[in-house]
């Protein structure tokens, strides 16, 4: 028992967060062909918006979130059309060195606005669990933030697999010159790209905060997990990101489980390494990743 | 201006050319890495870290709270710095050097936030987040302005040194071939050329002058603490001077070092003027004025101040 509540649990919910962070940046690094080291700022200023909108408002954060994923998109594009579009054909490794200085921006100017202290969506009232089965105790912002992911991942299935545009963003990340020859609007599609991620990145920032609190660094924490992610499940591959992000918060959380002995198979500390041990691993052994994206 | 006055300014401006000579030294690393033979090294403050860790284990006097009380002298601790960098360097060539650029950076932001997370956590050797305390100053015996300058000129013999080597190895057939594997990486192996082996050691001499700049520090500021290698003023401040003095080019690596330590220092100096309040916010937007900065160079003078110097061949040059 103790093993699900503080161990499967929680990586179930870091799992589902992890999971809609990596499937923005698989979708922009499949169509826009760069590893976007700016995607957990964009978690983060989403995180931001909702904590004033929620302020200002005083409605639960998941009811302005749909509100602050506009918002956010409207920066990502904005973003993309400033810094991003001017290096559209020039090589990539120029892009990563322009959205590593992006990070650093967006980051300074949420230091700027709302200052470097840690925020709270609860207003400091301490959730109590749901006690079910005699010991299984869960906690109803884990429900919410579970449920919302797969209701998010849903809609992203039913964009991706059904509309004109999702088909033209999967046309696009499988092969850029053959959808512009078919007459795909690649800006188009790129701009369905940013506003997609940016939307998810948000939510999965408001997840973060609601899991635990708002603080300026949670975006770069998000950055490692979330690439190990989208490279666990395949470049380009939304569903081989859900998947992959499971797997790293599961991992995340599991490692620090007392496997053999008494002591934790991994300490705590070093949480932050799974991650990263992970997507060495997998790109040593299979770069495409477990659902045959792309490799560049 | 009375002498007091033009006394701290003269020492105010040692400490301007020390950092900024130790600054150099990690522009002149990440331009063999970038600027030479295009790879992306996110993880620089974990290698300096590691340079200034070690140096400093080396150098101490016994203490209780962390590894050490070795007392080697400082050229020691320099050169210790310098091996062990190497070493870690090659091992996370041999990891990561085979990934595309993409992947070679996220790998190296892992890297550097995993030295962190060791240096951090390892408190037996490293005394966690007190770090370690009484690194030695080489000319520390000298009397209070000479031991400064002493160490200043110490630093800049190194830039020296290595700026003549470094160019000298740009204009020999090696460097030749990192440009070429930098290029066009089919090419260079279609000619028989171990692109790996030699991404490798661009990657381990990148590495080691950023090692010795990490020992550098925790010898000037004789305190080393995970504090002092946070992720942003070192990895990122020597990507923008890279880039603004000019990738490529060793000079230019030199000049973007100097250049953006003076206009970092001076607008220190001009916020913590300001109220608290507003030094807090006005040292973001110090943040968010240098990335600007980096996004204008990148767009219009992609070549920084001076740009890359590109040569056909040495010989044919009469």
């Amino acid at each position: 028992m103790e093993f699900i509540n503080f161990y499967l649990l929680p990586g179930i919910v870091l799992g589902s967060i992890y999971a809609l962070g990596a499937i923005g940046v698989s979708l922009v690094f499949g169509i826009l062909r760069f590893a976007n080291f700016a995607h957990g700022e964009l978690m983060l200023i989403g995180a931001y918006i909702t904590y004033s909108l929620f302020q200002f408002t005083g409605l639960h954060p998941l009811a302005v979130l749909p509100l602050a994923m506009v918002l956010t998109s409207f920066i990502a594009l904005g973003i993309d059309h400033t810094f991003y579009k001017p290096f559209r054909n020039s090589k990539t490794t120029i892009v990563i060195v322009a959205s590593f200085g992006i990070a650093l921006m967006a980051r300074s100017a949420v230091q700027i606005i709302w200052g470097v202290d840690t925020f709270s969506y609860s207003s400091g009232r301490i959730e109590m669990p749901i006690v079910l089965f005699g010991g299984l105790r869960i906690f109803m912002k884990h429900v919410w933030i579970v449920s919302c992911s797969i209701g998010l991942m849903l809609c992203i299935h039913t964009i991706l697999s059904y509309t004109r545009i999702g088909k033209a963003m999967r046309a696009m990340s499988d092969s850029a010159e053959l959808a512009r020859l078919t007459g795909i609007e690649t800006e188009k599609v790129v701009r369905a790209t940013w506003i997609l991620g940016a939307s998810l990145a948000a939510a999965a920032g408001v997840f973060l905060g609601l899991d635990s609190h708002l603080h300026s660094m949670m975006g770069f924490y998000m950055l490692l997990p979330m690439f190990a992610a989208a490279i666990l499940g395949g470049i380009g591959q939304p569903y081989g990101a859900m998947v992959g992000g499971l797997v790293v918060g599961l991992a995340e959380e599991l490692s620090s489980y007392p496997w053999l002995g008494d002591s934790p198979l991994l300490p705590p500390a070093y949480k932050a390494g799974v991650a990263f041990a992970l997507m060495v691993l997998m790109l040593l052994w299979r770069p495409s990743g477990l659902f045959r994206g792309r490799v560049f | 201006m009375d002498a007091a006055q033009a006394y701290g300014y003269m020492l105010y401006l040692v400490s301007l050319i020390t950092i900024g000579g130790i600054y150099a030294l990690m522009c002149l690393g990440l331009n063999i890495q970038w600027g030479f033979t295009g790879l992306f090294n996110a993880g620089i403050a974990g290698f300096f870290a590691i340079g200034a860790y070690v140096s400093a284990i080396l150098t101490t006097d016994g203490s209780p709270f962390h590894l050490g009380g070795f007392g080697l002298p400082v050229a020691f601790g320099l050169v210790g710095a310098m091996v062990v960098t190497a070493v870690v360097a090659w091992l996370v060539g041999l990891l990561c050097i085979r990934l595309r650029s993409d992947y070679l950076a996220i790998a190296t932001i892992g890297i550097g936030e995993i030295f962190r997370l060791i240096l951090k956590n390892e408190i037996w050797a490293t005394n966690g987040a007190r770090g370690i305390a009484k690194i030695p100053l080489p000319f520390e015996t000298l009397a209070e302005p000479w031991n400064k300058i002493g160490f200043m000129l110490l630093v800049l013999a190194i830039v020296v040194a290595f700026y003549f080597l470094i160019e000298r190895a740009r204009l020999a057939p090696w460097g030749r071939l990192m440009t070429a594997i930098r290029e066009n990486e089919h090419a260079a192996r279609a000619a028989g050329k171990n692109v790996e082996r030699f991404r490798v050691e661009a990657f381990i001499c990148g590495s080691v002058l950023m090692g010795l700049a990490g020992g550098l520090t925790a010898h000037y500021i004789k305190f080393i603490g995970p504090g002092a290698t946070e992720p942003l003023t070192t990895t990122f401040l020597v990507w923008v001077m890279l880039i603004v003095g000019g990738s490529g080019n060793n000079r230019g690596a030199i000049l973007g070092a100097f250049m953006m330590w003076t206009i970092w220092s001076f607008s220190e100096v001009l916020t913590s003027r300001l109220p608290e309040e507003l030094a807090i916010k006005a040292a973001y937007f110090r943040i968010f004025l240098i990335g600007l900065l980096l996004q204008v160079v990148l767009q219009r003078y992609a070549g920084g101040i001076l740009p890359e110097r590109r040569l056909v061949s040495v010989t044919n040059k009469k």
